[in-house]
């Protein structure tokens, strides 16, 4: 089967741009560019689809039909969009209502450990075994216990 | 079998619900469940020493040979009386020992409850993999015993080391089931035992792996240092785990297999040096430790030690007096620790410098103490003495049936120096809780019911009665050391047997413990003398060194890899598809063949559109990336269009226009500009992996329709659409058919994004408070065009006449598009578009309260009831004998009209109609009214 060029075309640059854009750190770039990609790969399955001929429904006029697999594939693809679309805006929204930008900012957390491996520290919630301690059913570490065994009194007990 | 198991895990199950209610009484009702286990079991445990084995089965993954296996043989069934039997007296000595009123009840009473469960099914399990299952269950409940109380660090600390040490074993005694599994083509530990395979270096090292997990769950060296800490949890858990469950599992498997593996080559030198190791090495710690929990303890690791080295020695007699020892400590254990527990309630603590004067007080628990004691440090005429004896009478003749020459005396001597250890550290253990210390007044003790202290009398009162009943235990015994070959002497377990050398033996070790524990203080300095100065290897020093050198790993990988950053994330994630694929798709690379283009428009769309996409990416208003990405869209419709789509192209239009007016909805309150990047290197990266990526797909999409060489699939596709899916419009017909499954994924998809659209606007877990009841708003120049009309000079007169014109068709068109789309372009999507559409023409011609007045209904109510209805036609079908999501043609005659030809697939249709007006009302509602509203405040704060 021989490849429709201008679609191909049509294809790699909008997949080509929508990439770039969603490299970007502005969530509406990157949204646009999740938009345009899946333009982009939409127009892939009309590739796929190979020669076009008439609309795959019965009845209606002679010739070779459109490939209908395809299609129903990217009907569902296009309504995703919506949905994924919407969603996008409204955390580019949200994210300008707390920090007053769109952008994505790197993970703060993710920074924290990265300092950690600079200073060879252990993770946050590493616990080093404390010789002094002993482990005990009762009581609690915080306070200045000599040796943490606490122990609160019954509130009843039998006679 | 299985029945009595699970009754344990549907009570561990029902114990949280009932716990409030029954308060700490719980634990009696729960302690009859073992007990019932224990009564059914008694007659069948009988049968199976008079030889008859018994088995069940339950067919479960039969592929993976996992099944239901279980077994009662001479070894499992006292295994499997001791940990009910224990079971039961502990949950009883829990409804008293638990203070009332206590919190922690509910989840503390299930949990053991299900720990007695899995202990039970361990030793009942045949199947290798069910006894894993089993095995890792009693260790992860025990995390969770131990951890009972994570509010000091030394618990959690503690209840990790138990789970880390026992888990590693356990995974390591897979690994060698698994291998033995290979080998022999077995999957039942019985089978394991009839059929073992040929000797060689990988059965050896299966073995030894097995071995890994027994010693570790038994806390031998060098695993020992987890059970100390385990005490952690409350003291009826201790004397449960350390008497007759988790750590008795190892004891037990290496029972188990000893009478075929023993004689695997490094089984006994292995087990009876590390044994007999952990013996003195547990015997020297317990006599160094002032908190009576710690002692014994402490005492256990050593007597595990002691247990290993017997069962482990693999003859007849050592067996015998392997298995008598177990009950024997079992006995001795649990009284010890509960009788700890008493007194830990009684005095308020368990400090043996700090109690005193407790014998005067407390002498009958006092008696019961000196008789648990006295079994434990092998004292006639207890049942620990009989047992005793046996394993000096097994190891002295271990050079004969085993000819093993010196190293039997070797073992031996090690046993005895550990023997003079454990009568020490027994005496400690009475002198340090009851005896009287100068200087010390008498602890003040508080006084309980007398069913506090009756289990562990009780559980003393065993320890002596069995002592007597050596005969008849002895027949009990002899039917699982009856599987090994007869050695030198009969085995015996009685409590004369005249003047011979074990006798002698005992009464050297007597002496010995004795002296030790009259010498201690200066046997204390000389300990600390020398573990203060020779450097002994630390098994605890290394496991520490691991964990933080594990940790240090994982934030050295992760400090390097995780940037935190999206773009670079996104960027690798993109480079790897284009380069990876791309470099197989260039070494596959053909010269294609092309043809330009189907027809004219497709040209014409084609250009504009990659146009388009240039300006979108070069935009830096955000206005105008929004409105040229959108020029693609209406390209897009124009391309399906062009390639005999009809459907798709008249979607992707209305998804276009709902789209475009909400991106500029939101676009509206961002900034004009994106912020400003310099123009710089990174700029071009970006730039460089984009156009790589687009390249990529080009070329796959040029390899891949070339490669084609197939009609497809759905040129088949004709009369079935027509004969089973009721409609001439194929693409519809499918997706409300052959794909129906994916439609109504699609449908869950969209629920939940508008949901999340919702949520991240109004910031709410519930709906409620988002829908507002319709009402007129009337401003001073109202007109009756629409019921609301927007308050200030925003509105425009001819878009409400417009609007107040067409809605109501648009409405009707909507819903002849969805009934439609079975035949002809149209279909449930694009008729809830419309719909959508039409209410977006009327938010925008008057404001938010227009919104509410056209849609009197909450968005979610529509979502939920468009997802149920889809669901339900796709179950429809059922009910006429066909599949799910099937399509059913019903007719229906009607009189004078004739037939009325009614599909399934239509109600499917009208679910996905509703809920895409659901996504467009939630969007509207959000994206729209929400802002606005939020607009309003900021306007009414600032004025």
């Amino acid at each position: 089967m021989s490849t429709n060029l201008t679609l191909i075309i049509v294809a790699g640059v909008l997949v080509g741009s929508g990439v770039t854009l969603i490299l970007e750190r502005s969530l509406t770039r990157i949204l646009v560019g999740f938009v345009l990609a899946g333009n982009g790969l939409n127009t892939m399955f009309l590739v796929a689809a190979g020669a076009s001929g008439r609309a795959p429904i019965l009845g209606q006029g002679d010739g070779p039909m459109s490939d209908p697999l395809p299609q129903a594939m990217v009907l569902t693809a296009i309504v995703i969009t919506l949905g994924t679309t919407a969603f996008g805006l409204a955390l580019a929204y949200r994210s300008w209502q707390l920090t007053g930008t769109d952008d994505v900012q790197d993970d703060l957390e993710d920074d924290l450990i990265r300092r950690r491996a600079l200073h060879d520290d252990v993770s946050s919630t590493y616990e080093d075994q404390d010789a002094t301690q002993l482990p005990d059913e009762e009581g609690f570490d915080e306070g200045g216990f000599d040796d943490g065994r606490v122990r609160d009194t019954p509130a009843e007990e039998d006679a | 079998m299985i029945s009595f198991i699970l009754l344990h895990f549907v009570a561990a199950a029902v114990a949280p619900a009932l716990a409030p209610r029954f308060d700490r009484r719980i634990f009696l009702l729960l302690a009859l469940v073992p007990a019932a286990t224990f009564v059914w079991l008694l007659p069948r445990v009988a049968d199976v020493l008079a030889g008859q084995t018994q088995t069940e089965t339950l067919t479960w993954i039969p592929q993976l040979g996992l099944n239901v296996d279980l077994t009662l043989n001479p070894l499992s069934g006292v295994l499997a009386l001791l940990v009910t039997s224990i079971g039961a007296l502990v949950l009883v000595y829990c409804a008293w020992y638990f203070r009332e009123g206590d919190t922690e009840i509910w989840r503390f009473s299930a949990v053991l409850t299900a720990f007695a469960g899995s202990m039970l099914g361990l030793v009942l399990a045949d199947n290798i993999y069910l006894l894993f299952i089993f095995w890792e269950l009693t260790t992860v409940l025990s995390y969770l015993l131990i951890g009972h109380n994570p509010e000091r660090r030394a618990n959690r600390i503690a209840a990790m080391n138990a789970l880390l040490v026992t888990t590693f074993g356990g995974l390591s005694m897979l690994v060698g089931l698994i291998i033995l599994h290979i080998t022999t083509g077995e999957t039942t530990l019985s089978g394991l035992m009839t059929n073992p395979p040929e000797s060689s270096a990988i059965v050896t090292a299966a073995v030894m792996l097995v071995l890994v997990g027994a010693l570790s769950k038994s806390a031998l060296l060098p695993f020992h240092f987890w059970l100390p800490g385990a005490m952690a949890a409350p003291t009826p858990v201790s004397a449960y785990l350390h008497a007759a469950a988790m750590v008795k599992a190892g004891v037990y498997l290496v029972a188990l297999l000893a009478p075929v593996y023993a004689s695997t080559p490094g089984w006994r030198p292995v087990l009876v040096t590390l044994g007999i190791s952990t013996m003195i090495l547990g015997g020297l710690r317990a006599l160094r430790q002032y908190d009576a929990k710690l002692l014994i303890a402490y005492g256990t690791v050593s007597q595990l030690g002691f247990l290993i080295a017997i069962v482990g020695l693999g003859t007849q007699s050592a067996a015998f007096a392997g298995i008598a020892m177990l009950c024997a400590h079992a006995l001795f254990k649990s009284a010890l620790f509960l009788i700890v527990g008493v007194i830990d309630r009684s005095a308020g603590t368990r400090d043996i410098r700090e109690l005193s004067g407790l014998r005067k007080k407390r002498p009958t628990l006092f008696v019961a103490t000196v008789a648990a004691t006295s079994s434990m440090a092998g004292l006639p005429p207890l049942f620990g003495f009989t047992a005793k004896e046996a394993v000096f009478n097994a190891f002295l003749d271990a050079n004969t049936d085993l000819g093993w020459g010196g190293w039997g005396t070797a073992a031996l001597i090690g046993i005895l120096a550990g023997t003079v250890l454990t009568i020490a550290y027994s005496l400690r253990f009475v002198w340090g809780v009851f005896g009287d210390k100068p200087g010390l007044d008498d602890t003040p003790l508080r006084e309980f019911s007398v069913f506090f202290k009756a289990v562990p009398i009780f559980l003393a009162f065993c320890s002596v009665a069995a002592g007597f009943a050596g005969g008849w235990l002895a027949k009990t015994f002899t039917a699982y050391s009856a599987q090994f070959p007869a050695g030198a002497h009969e085995p015996v377990l009685t409590l004369w047997h005249g003047f011979t050398p074990a006798l002698g033996l005992t009464i050297v070790c007597i002496l010995l413990g004795v002296a030790l524990f009259v010498g201690r203080h200066p046997v204390a300095w000389f300990q600390h003398l020398l573990v203060d100065n020779l450097p002994f290897p630390d098994a605890e020093r290394g496991y520490r060194t691991t964990l933080r050198g594990l940790d240090r790993l994982a934030i050295e990988i992760t400090g390097r890899t995780q940037r935190g950053s999206l773009p670079v994330y996104l960027g690798i994630v993109v480079l790897v598809v284009a380069i990876l694929p791309g470099s197989a798709m260039v070494r596959a690379w053909e010269p294609p063949e092309f043809y330009l283009f189907d027809n004219r428009i497709q040209l014409a769309a084609g250009a504009i559109m990659v146009v388009a996409a240039v300006l979108t990416v070069r935009s830096r208003r955000r206005l105008r990336a929004v409105l040229m990405v959108g020029v693609t869209g209406y390209g897009m419709a124009l391309l399906f269009a062009a390639s005999g789509a009809p459907d798709l192209a008249l979607t992707q239009v209305l998804i276009e226009t709902f789209l475009l007016v909400t991106f500029v909805l939101v676009v509206r309150r961002l900034p004009p500009f994106f912020s400003d990047r310099p123009f710089n290197i990174a700029r071009w990266v970006r730039v460089a992996i984009g156009a790589a990526t687009g390249i990529a797909v080009a070329g796959f999409g040029i390899i891949a329709t070339n490669a084609r060489i197939f009609e497809p699939i759905s040129t088949n596709w004709a009369k079935p659409a027509k004969e089973y899916g009721g409609g001439t419009n194929i693409v519809n017909v499918a997706l409300v058919d052959i794909r129906a499954w994916d439609t109504l994924g699609e449908l869950s998809v969209l629920v939940v994004a508008a949901t999340g659209v919702a949520s991240l606007i109004f910031l709410i877990t519930d709906r409620s408070g988002i829908q507002k009841r319709p009402h007129r708003v009337v401003t001073p120049d109202s007109n009756d065009w629409l019921s609301a009309n927007l308050h200030d000079d925003r509105r425009s007169l001819v878009f409400e006449i417009v609007t107040r014109v067409v809605f109501h068709a648009v409405i009707v068109f909507s819903i002849y598009l969805m009934l439609s789309g079975h035949n002809s372009p149209g279909g449930g999507f694009a008729g809830g578009l419309v719909v959508g559409l039409a209410l977006m023409i009327r938010y925008l011609a008057g404001g938010r309260e227009e919104l509410d007045n056209a849609a009197p209904v909450d968005a979610g109510m529509v979502l939920g009831t468009g997802l149920a209805v889809a669901a339900l036609a796709g179950l429809l079908p059922t009910l006429l004998g066909g599949d799910v999501l099937q399509t059913a043609t019903i007719d229906i005659p009607i009189p004078l009209f004739g037939e009325l030809h009614l599909v399934t697939s239509v109600f499917f249709d009208v679910g996905v109609y509703l809920v895409v007006v659901g996504v467009a009302l939630d969007v509207l509602r959000s994206l729209g009214s929400g802002i606005d509203e939020q607009i309003e405040d900021e306007e009414a704060v600032s004025t």
